[in-house]
């Protein structure tokens, strides 16, 4: 068994790069999630690893700075919550479009507008549907727990330099802030000598120059460039579908939740069982791809389906589209950083059943 | 004599350097890019760091720079050029790293990420061609348009009282600790191509000796964007840009220049 600690989700993010062995991190300060460089900047990850830390003017610069780090093949990440990941944005745009492997961690708050520091699932549509300008996704990953918390940072470097595209872990104010138990993987060594055909290292003698750009004057490169893109998420969304489903055999009606929603409606399907109702979960895990699959075929045999999000209805749509009309879907969000009960989700579950 | 019996290697005095690909420029002609282009790689090629060299191109008339440039290059969005020259020198610290940017990337939109880079000393050469206008998207007003110049948002002349007063970017970030040298050349004439191009070579040898930033301002013409013959704008440039942005050493080896 690895180490065991007792860790705060944004400290276990943090510890967890340092031993994935990231190569730098750049961030910018905000709340609920400046744990994350503050736990950095106590480790001295230079001294433990070699890994740079730098604390950035701005989330603009940082998500730069990260984009100037991956395009020389490093591992690098950075994180911020809702406000700064807007701000990101831009830089996260050409990094999908350059082709380039990095982690973002994301701890949601309420928004829109500078919002609530509560904990929020609001910002689902800006990371799975792209969030900046153009045609791109992201892997996304949503934790449930300060275990995941630590586990995705590993799993979302490896999927980046996989398939050269951005990583989120999309994560929330209360699976960031609170504290669990969390065992540690071992520390895996930096991969400095790390020489793929597109990192920009300095051009060597025997070598043609290297170019990292997300530019093409040229439309016709561009949409075929465009085309790759789609392509590789195809693949992306063939392979690396994640999710899990809790009690899901012989339920009737099925919640649809991730992150901290998924863990209240574990007990909220508990509460709905003790009635008799038979309900189940399912935990989407990758937020893209998105399990639609696994959704479709637990619609042929189930009466109906609930997505309960800290939202207005964001993922709700993703679950209508993998449903196909087959059985009711409906949604139950609290918002602003307000966060519901499992009485709550058992009284939608309830309205929902009368419907 | 015929032209094949001059053409001997022992006659040649002078060559395009290695460091440049045999791409045709994408500037307009009488462009001061072109120049500019040429010796940044000549001081590549002359201190022999073309494989210790990453270049960070970004948003104008340059954008295309790496396909102009022999060396790896990275391509930066509007304005961050410096902030991606901060990730990839922090991960590379012996590595050459240089930004190439224009005055509406640098002055305008990458305000924030020059300042700070600056006042970091992030060890790096930042190119800055000021030419007083927006070149690639059709002449627009630049924060480094003079007073009553004329551009496409301006056109009746820029008016400080309704927009603002140019900035003197090499002069503001001169005044910051981590910047080591601070320059304003030009490259209009060949004795000032030389000049510059020394300012280009102390600012690389700067990095080797891990002063901190440098920054050489190369006063430039557009000669499209100002609506003038190359040759026209030149002396436009000598007439009315130099006496606001004055040629000349402004921070060397960390100490400003008290001008007497
Ligand atoms: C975020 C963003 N805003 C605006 C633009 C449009 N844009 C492209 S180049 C440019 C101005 C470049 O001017 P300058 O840096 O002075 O370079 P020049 O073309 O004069 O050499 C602008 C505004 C852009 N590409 N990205
Ligand atoms: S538009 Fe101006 S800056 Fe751009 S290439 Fe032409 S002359 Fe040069």
């Amino acid at each position: 068994m690895g180490e065991l600690k007792l860790m705060k989700g944004n400290e276990a993010v943090a510890e967890a790069a340092i031993r994935a062995g990231a190569d730098a991190y750049f961030g910018y300060p905000i709340t609920p999630q400046s744990e994350v460089m503050e736990y950095l900047a106590l480790q001295q990850p230079h001294k433990r690893t070699g890994m740079v830390l730098l604390q950035a003017e701005s989330e603009i610069a940082a998500i730069n700075m990260v984009y100037g780090a991956a395009s020389t093949g490093k591992r690098a990440f950075t994180s911020s919550s809702s406000p700064g990941i807007s701000l990101k944005q831009e830089g996260i745009s050409y990094m999908a479009g350059a082709e380039l492997p990095c982690l973002i961690l994301n701890v949601v708050r309420g928004g829109p507008g500078l919002g609530t520091i509560q904990p929020s699932q609001a910002d689902y549509f800006q990371s799975t549907k792209g969030g900046g300008h153009g045609d791109y996704h992201l892997i996304v990953l949503a934790p449930a727990s300060v275990q995941e918390m630590s586990d995705f940072v590993k799993l979302g470097f490896e999927l980046a330099e996989k398939y050269r595209n951005p990583a989120m872990i999309l994560s929330d104010g209360v699976i960031g802030q609170m504290m669990e138990k969390v065992e540690l993987f071992e520390q895996q060594p930096r991969k400095t000598a790390f020489n793929e055909p597109w990192m920009v290292t300095g051009k060597s003698n025997n070598r043609e120059k290297r170019v990292v750009t997300s530019l093409d004057l040229d439309p016709v490169k561009m949409e075929k460039h465009n085309y790759d893109l789609i392509e590789k998420y195809k693949t992306i969304r063939e392979k690396e579908v994640r999710f899990e489903e809790i009690q899901c055999d012989d339920a009737e009606y099925i919640l649809v939740a991730y992150g901290s929603s998924a863990r209240i409606c574990q007990k909220a399907v508990e509460l709905a069982r003790e009635e008799g109702i038979k309900v189940g979960l399912f935990r989407p895990i990758t937020l893209y791809p998105f399990p639609e699959k696994a959704i479709g075929m637990l619609a042929q045999r189930v009466k109906g389906f609930l997505s309960v999000e800290l939202s207005a209805g964001q993922m709700v749509e993703d679950v209508r589209l993998a449903v196909n009309g087959k059985v009711p879907v409906s949604h139950y969000g609290r918002l602003g950083g307000m966060i519901h009960s499992p009485e709550q989700v058992l009284c939608a579950i309830h309205e929902f059943l009368v419907r | 004599m015929d032209i094949n019996t001059i053409i001997k290697p022992e006659n040649l005095v002078y060559k395009r350097t290695e460091c440049l690909t045999d791409r045709t420029l994408s500037y307009c002609p009488g462009c001061g890019h072109g120049v500019i282009h040429r010796i940044a790689m000549e001081v590549v090629e002359e201190l022999g760091i073309q494989q210790d060299t990453i270049g960070v191109a970004s948003v104008g008339c340059s954008v295309l720079a790496y396909d102009f440039m022999d060396i790896d290059m990275t391509q930066s969005p509007h304005g961050r050029a410096t902030a991606v020259a901060t990730g990839i020198k922090r991960c590379w610290p012996d590595k050459f790293v240089f930004t190439y940017q224009g005055d509406g990337d640098l002055a305008a939109i990458g305000t924030a990420e020059t300042i700070h880079t600056c006042n970091r000393g992030e060890n790096i050469t930042i190119i800055f061609v000021n030419n007083g206008i927006y070149g690639m998207t059709g002449g627009q007003m630049a924060p480094t348009t003079l007073p009553g110049m004329r551009s496409s948002t301006s056109p009746y002349g820029r008016d400080v009282e309704l927009m603002g007063n140019p900035i003197k970017m090499t002069e503001l970030v001169a005044q910051l600790p981590g910047t080591y040298y601070a320059t304003r050349q030009s490259v209009h004439k060949p004795a000032n191509v030389r000049k510059a191009k020394m300012a280009i070579k102390k600012a690389f040898e700067n990095q080797r000796l891990k002063k901190g930033t440098s920054i050489v301002e190369i006063v430039s013409n557009c000669n499209s964007g100002w609506k003038m013959t190359p040759v026209e704008s030149n002396k436009w440039m000598e007439e009315n840009m130099f006496p606001f942005y004055p040629l000349g050493d402004i921070k060397v080896d960390g100490q400003l220049v008290t001008k007497q």
